[in-house]
């Protein structure tokens, strides 16, 4: 089990967390001036990365806040844990 | 508005625990469950902010606590503190309507919601001298003394379930606020915890 330390209640057991996918991925400003491959890639298609990967957890039976997390999908550690809407203090790494 | 005393059941009705109050070992029980007579609980999103501490306080006298995991009290009325701008005000039931409309009107101006969520949860009281050792086993929280207690929060996972813990008092005792539709599954899950420690029913 992961222990993902929440920014407003501190480390917690994984179970108390759902997933949201990959972060930082930005919708098109401009969706009717998508292809159907452009949008479908925007809507469907993620990285995958085998390393260090940038994604969302919200604190479902806890605070109920959502934050970015960047953890090593091999090893399972979490480097970082910040705020929605801020930059990454640290660069995904891995193929995808 | 709070429904009449024939629309309002507990949601412990079916479990018969007046038939079984006092029933537990004459003294010396190592846990107390008590099920909480209905209180008014308010939901206040906002803030945080000078204006909206402001506000709640004139109205409640009790200024949200603004660290997590944290309560304030004074008389009859509690604010937990649920979330960066989310907090529980816990008081007694009759003053729900009436302390509703005040906190709507103080906090009008302002960016918040103001819900009446009393009906969704159900109150049981877990308390002596071998309660934290009846939680420690089904929540990974730390429980210890220099770690949680008297007035701190918990939002987190119970014996599967989604829970708030208020540490009432050091002695110890703890409110468990409980969704309605887990309140009997929580409660036979605690009797049975508890067992091996002997248990006193209160109601």
């Amino acid at each position: 089990m992961l222990l993902i330390h929440c920014p407003w209640c501190g480390p917690r057991n994984e179970d108390e967390f759902s997933y949201g996918g990959e972060a930082h991925i930005v919708r098109p400003a401009a969706p009717e001036a998508e292809s159907d491959a452009q949008w479908a890639d925007y809507l469907f298609m993620r990285t995958n990365r085998k390393g260090l990967n940038l994604e969302r957890w919200v604190h479902t039976h806890g605070c109920g806040r959502w934050f970015n997390v960047a953890r090593d999908t091999v090893t399972h550690r979490i480097e970082a844990v910040y705020g929605m809407g801020e930059a990454p203090p640290v660069q995904s790494r891995g193929g995808g | 508005m709070p429904a009449s005393e024939y629309l309002r059941q507990s949601a412990l009705a079916a479990l018969g625990l007046a038939a079984k109050a006092g029933a537990g070992p004459a003294r010396g029980a190592g846990v107390i469950l008590r099920e909480c007579a209905p209180r008014a609980q308010l939901c206040l999103r906002g803030g945080p902010g000078a204006d909206f501490e402001k506000a709640v306080e004139g109205v409640l006298g009790v200024r949200p606590p603004l660290e997590s995991g944290m309560s304030a009290r004074n008389g009859d009325r509690t604010l937990l503190w649920l979330g960066p701008d989310e907090w529980l005000a816990v008081l007694p039931d009759e003053r729900s309507e009436e302390v509703l409309s005040r906190l709507r009107d103080a906090l009008a101006p302002l960016h918040v919601a103001v819900v009446d969520v009393s009906h969704s949860r159900a109150v049981v009281e877990l308390s002596g001298a071998h309660a934290r050792s009846v939680l420690q086993k089904g929540c990974h929280l730390d429980l210890h003394p220099s770690r949680f207690r008297a007035g701190s929060v918990a939002q987190s996972k119970f014996a599967r379930c989604h829970v708030l813990l208020h540490q009432t008092d050091d002695a110890p005792a703890y409110d468990l606020y409980i969704q309605r539709s887990f309140a009997r599954y929580l409660w036979s899950w605690l009797e049975d915890a508890a067992a091996e420690f002997g248990v006193t029913v209160e109601v």
